[in-house]
């Protein structure tokens, strides 16, 4: 048996693993987007000074940018100014990034976790009855709604949900977050409009606020309710064709206990992983509803920013979708660590 | 003689598939009374899918099919699954081959007892404890209470046997089908895991199936052998009458089993007849 002080020293030995592997994932991750900014073909002296300005003005700001130092030496100031939130200033907006992306991100979480709720809460139930009746009706329409799902341009049936429930059925919102109205009405708090109606107690704007997400909401729900219900299935299956199943069918247990207590607790640890690679995807991958939808969040930022050749926010955006990654997948790790007693 | 606990008559398990019917039993009968019964016969011979039948338990495309198959006089043969449920674990139960892989990996050992006589007993969760720390110390398992918190991964597999007949031996079963129970434990466990099991079910005067392919350890542990074949019972016999076995197969299955007394160079091989399968050659003695 393990005695206490090896345990604890295991233990320090995988966090201190864990910690250096985020670090060094974070490190490649701006050892990318330093090279993007480096070799892309804009010249970013060009794009603070002008094209008319005389040659001391440009080799003065291309000092003062330190563009003239070592490669390595901006690399690690790079990193210093990534770390301290410093991502530079957006010729677009004229901001400094920073404060872009602190104002488009909570848009694109919004969407995100709402779309990944409904993915989860519809996803994995119909995955798990898919795979407890196998061959059977539910399980054919879970195949038919996962194939649509993987085969159907988004922006298509963006489209299409737009001229039906809100053209012709008038049933939600149309494009943006809000009904003019509205704008700007609830004090801004977590910048997640549902969130900070609540907390106003403003139901009206609430309901608006739903009105105007649900649609593209339930579109990135449905992409990732394919790609949900398919894994949960595939992961069912494995553990339905488990010894440990017959011992709770030996034991006299209903089917659903079955199904539900014995076979859904083992496959609940790798579907978190799921659920975070999922979630992370829609943050990263939203570009084409926010544009559809006219969503102020982070996929339109980078789009409209990138259009512009202004690359000071693209990267940062870059960075913040990449360190969501990194987060999830710390997270994963950890409840997977929590959930197992097998990893304990 | 009293009703038999159980009794099976013609029993046969059939998997349709595309390229026709396969029968992985073919007609077996045999009774049980309090006492145990062992089956032997080579991987594949329907051993297995005997057990799962009388359980119920052979899922589609497998279909079973028997004149007759009762428990203490009782039709048990293809009940609705609510009925057959409530028999489940609580009159007939199975301990399995791996506990490796027959207990769930992500529930507590005690969780695992305490639900198996809850399902059947009722009763909250103290009394469940009770009797699960009841079951853990007649299998002689030290230190219960820990154990109860443990998980699967945690114990050993002779340890993780004993487990498992605690569990299924909870909400005390009149049949336990035993499925080759100790051949994935270390040779050193086997005999304490086989003497646990063999004085739980004599304690309780339970009917024991005991299913191996070691004929030996059949011979020494069981009351009475059936000698299976391809989905077939070729030979039925009390097991200190092994010696006197008339069918070829027990005869040759008894020639290539290790000796201590009279050590030969080489074991002979088992030579096959096809005339076997068809189980034309004896008609079966009632025992
Ligand atoms: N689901 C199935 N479909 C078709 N054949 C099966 C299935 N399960 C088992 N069998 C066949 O049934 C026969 C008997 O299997 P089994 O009872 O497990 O044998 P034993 O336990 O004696 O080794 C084997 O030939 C096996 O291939
Ligand atoms: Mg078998």
């Amino acid at each position: 048996m393990a005695r206490p002080v090896s345990a604890r020293n295991r233990r320090i030995r995988r966090v201190a693993g864990t910690a250096l592997s985020l670090a060094l994932t974070l490190l490649g991750l701006l050892l990318v987007t330093f090279i993007i900014g480096r070799v892309m073909p804009i010249d970013p002296v060009l794009k603070v000074v002008g094209d008319r300005a005389s040659q001391a003005q440009y080799d003065a700001v291309y000092q003062a940018m330190g563009l003239d130092q070592p490669l390595a030496v901006q690399f690690l100031r790079y990193i210093g100014e990534v770390l301290t939130g410093d991502f530079g200033r957006s010729i677009s907006t004229g901001q400094p990034v920073i404060q872009d992306i602190k104002r488009v991100f909570p848009a694109t979480l919004e969407l995100a976790a709402l779309g990944t709720f409904i993915g989860v809460s519809i996803g994995v139930p119909l995955g798990v009855i898919a795979a407890a009746r196998r061959g059977g009706w539910i399980d054919q329409i879970a195949r038919v709604v996962a194939l649509v799902g993987y085969s159907m341009p988004i922006f298509w049936l963006g489209l299409m949900g737009l001229l039906v429930f809100y053209g012709i059925l008038g049933w939600v919102g149309g494009p943006g977050r809000q009904g003019i109205i509205y704008d700007g009405m609830v004090p801004q708090v977590t910048g997640m409009i549902l969130v900070d109606s609540l907390i106003a107690g403003d139901w009206g704007a609430f309901r608006d606020a739903f009105s105007h997400i649900i649609l593209p909401a339930s579109l990135l729900g449905y992409y990732s309710l394919a790609y949900i219900s398919r894994m949960t299935r595939s992961f069912m299956l494995e553990q339905l064709s488990a010894e440990y199943i017959t011992t709770a069918r030996v034991k006299g247990m209903s089917e659903r206990a079955v199904v539900w207590r014995h076979a859904f607790r083992n496959i609940s640890i790798p579907l978190v992983t799921v659920i975070a690679l999922s979630f992370g995807s829609l943050l990263e991958g939203s570009v084409l509803t926010e544009i559809i939808f006219s969503w102020p969040g982070l996929g339109q930022y980078i789009t409209n920013t990138l259009l512009a050749g202004d690359m000071n926010a693209v990267l940062g955006g870059t960075v913040v979708v990449g360190v969501c990654f990194i987060g999830l997948n710390l997270l994963s790790d950890i409840l997977y660590r929590v959930l197992d007693p097998r990893s304990k | 003689m009293s009703t038999p606990l159980l009794s099976v008559k013609n029993l046969c398990v059939t998997f349709a598939s595309r390229r026709g019917d396969f029968q992985a039993v073919r007609g077996v009968s045999f009774e049980l009374g309090r006492e145990r019964l062992g089956v032997v016969g080579e991987s594949g011979s329907g051993k297995s899918m005997t057990g799962r039948a009388i359980l119920g338990l052979v899922r589609p495309p497998g279909r079973v099919t028997a004149d007759r198959m009762e428990l203490e006089g009782q039709s048990i043969l293809n009940l609705p699954e609510r009925r057959m449920r409530k028999l489940r674990g609580s009159r007939i139960s199975m301990v399995m081959q791996d506990p490796k892989f027959s207990l769930n990996p992500v529930m507590t050992v005690g969780d695992q007892i305490m639900e198996s006589y809850r399902l059947h007993a009722g009763g909250g969760r103290a009394a469940a404890r009770k009797k699960a720390l009841e079951m853990l110390n007649a299998v002689r398992i030290r230190d219960p209470e820990r154990v109860m918190d443990t998980y699967p991964h945690e114990v050993s597999g002779g340890m993780g046997q004993r487990i498992m007949i605690a569990m299924m031996l909870a909400p005390d079963p009149q049949i336990l089908i035993a499925d080759e129970p100790t051949s994935a434990l270390d040779v050193s466990v086997r005999g304490e895991v086989l003497n646990i099991m063999d004085g739980l079910v004599r304690d309780r005067g339970m009917g024991l199936i005991f299913i191996s392919h070691d004929l030996n350890l059949v011979a020494r542990f069981c009351d009475r052998v059936l000698i299976m074949y391809a989905g077939r019972v070729v030979e039925s016999l009390p097991a200190r009458d092994l010696h006197n076995a008339r069918h070829p197969y027990t005869q040759g299955l008894l020639r290539s089993q290790p000796r201590l007394d009279t050590p030969v160079e080489r074991l002979p091989v088992l030579q096959r007849e096809e005339s076997w399968r068809s189980g034309e050659l004896d008609p079966l003695p009632e025992t």
